[in-house]
């Protein structure tokens, strides 16, 4: 295989492909801030989002979980935390820390926005220029932990997409690398073939028993998913039921034993092939998988899900004419030869794995080309 | 002839249309199981992504995909006929029956 691969290595020997120093607000009232910063000082990259506030019990642990896990991801050179007030704040340096990459909190409180802007303007300036230096070196392709998950799925994502993904997830495997999928509700009427795969009992132990709380939570709300899965999206492009999805969604996770399975946001400590607990809503899945240390996506799509991310590259495939067409500036590999059977799966398999290894190495994806930096956090129920 | 539709696995009571299909249109599909071919007479239009039946299904009979239940028939459906949400649905979520 390809071994000209290049990436940054971190602190604590983990692997990145990307070189971000990130802003990263603690809460929604400190975006302002993190925002303000990143336009002082451009090249940084602030991160926005919605919550941060009154989160209690398992969604508070999982809010951290996220956003420790996003700052310490590989593709982050630095971080710079803003938050309303400082124990949070530092609960996320502290934490941080431990990668032993540079980062420092600032809070809100008794300075204002504008003395805390200036403040973290120029450490972020600091940061920025330090990260400026790091140069990539080689690294092993096992090394680069990816992630996977499809949207906007249709027929074309089970025939053609997903199968590639699959075929090149094998690979990865095969050369000692981690792959983490999810996507937990999305996976009801296949759930079976992947608990067959569950490399121990133990293991299928806790991929059945994260499936089946997924799947009683949304029945607990008094409520079927018809009308959301399959979504009007996967309808239009011919998905009739969730069954059908599923089984077209399971092709992009090829063959290989599930090694563990693990709760949302939880970095694999297995390689090999890893399940996470997550929705099956675009951004928040990859926001979490992000937060596990995966450095690079897969997404298949069949309609066209648009979808980015602000730390993880997000390499699109499409087997669909129609989308592959009307939709060019946000496909990053084309293989709607194989529907036509112009070429075979492991034809379409090299073609996305040398896409990996270009964009591993500093190729720009089609969704860091458009600004797509869709960034969301899971939340568990609403705060108090 | 090139092929109009692709079908999953030998058995599968579905293939799916690779480009748009006319009705009455004597097609062949290619089974990527097995490189086999088969042809079916379409009955419906059937548009490019969507399902195509290749045997004639009962009411409340499973409908095979990936050699795996995809869902049940909701009324009959004969070889070559359009199959998608009016004919076929989810044995899995079943709120409300």
């Amino acid at each position: 295989m390809e071994n000209k691969i290049w990436g940054y290595r971190r602190e604590n020997g983990r692997v990145g492909i990307r070189n971000h120093v990130v802003i990263m607000p603690v809460d929604d009232i400190s975006n302002a801030a993190a925002e303000a910063v990143a336009k002082i000082v451009p090249g940084t990259l602030a991160i926005p989002h919605a919550y941060g506030r009154l989160q209690y019990g398992p969604d508070l642990d999982l809010f951290f979980k996220t956003i420790i896990g996003n700052c310490s991801n590989p593709n982050v050179a630095a971080v710079v935390v803003i938050g309303i007030e400082p124990n949070w704040t530092n609960r996320i340096v502290e934490e941080v820390q431990k990668t032993g990459k540079p980062v420092a909190g600032f809070s809100i409180e008794r300075y204002g926005d504008l003395s805390t802007i200036e403040k973290a303007a120029r450490t972020a300036q600091k940061f920025l220029q330090d990260a400026s230096e790091i140069r990539r070196e080689p690294v092993e392709l096992s090394e680069i932990l990816v992630s996977i998950k499809c949207g906007e799925s249709d027929t074309t994502t089970g025939l053609g997409s997903c199968p590639t993904v699959g075929n090149v997830v094998d690979r990865l495997i095969d050369e000692g690398g981690t792959v983490l999928f999810g996507e937990t509700s999305e996976l009801t009427g296949g759930e079976h073939l992947i608990a067959e795969r569950c490399a121990t009992p133990e293991v299928k132990q806790k991929f059945l028993s994260l499936y089946q709380n997924y799947v009683e939570e949304i029945a607990s709300k008094g409520v079927d998913l018809l009308g959301s899965q399959p979504t009007e999206g996967n309808i239009r492009g011919g998905l009739t039921t969730i069954e059908e999805k599923a089984l077209g969604n399971i092709e992009k996770t090829g063959t290989k034993p599930v090694v563990d399975a693990l709760g949302p946001a939880e970095a694999p400590v297995k390689a090999g092939l890893n399940f996470m607990d997550t929705s099956s809503a675009a951004a928040e899945c990859i926001t979490l998988m992000a937060a596990g240390g995966a450095v690079v996506h897969f997404f298949p799509t069949g309609q066209g899900n648009i979808i980015g991310h602000p730390i993880v590259p997000v390499i699109k495939l499409s087997a669909n004419p129609i989308t592959v067409s009307t939709m060019s500036e946000h496909i990053d590999v084309d293989v709607t030869g194989l529907l036509k059977r112009e070429y075979n799966l492991q034809q379409a398999g090299d073609l996305l794995l040398d896409i990996l290894i270009r964009t591993i190495n500093g190729r720009l994806t089609a969704a860091e080309t458009l600004g797509h930096r869709e960034f969301v956090l899971t939340k568990l129920y609403r705060s108090a | 002839m090139s092929h109009k539709f692709l079908v999953h696995n030998v058995g599968d009571s579905v293939g799916v249309a690779i480009e748009d299909i006319e009705a009455g249109e004597q097609i062949q599909g290619v089974i990527l199981e097995d490189d086999s071919v088969v042809s079916v007479e379409s009955r419906d239009f059937i548009p490019l992504g969507h399902k195509i039946a290749l045997v004639d299904l009962d009411e409340n009979s499973k409908v095979i995909e990936y050699r795996v239940p995809i869902g049940v028939a909701t009324k009959k459906i004969y070889k070559g006929s359009y199959v998608h949400t009016h004919n076929l649905k989810t044995a899995r979520w079943k709120y409300g029956e």
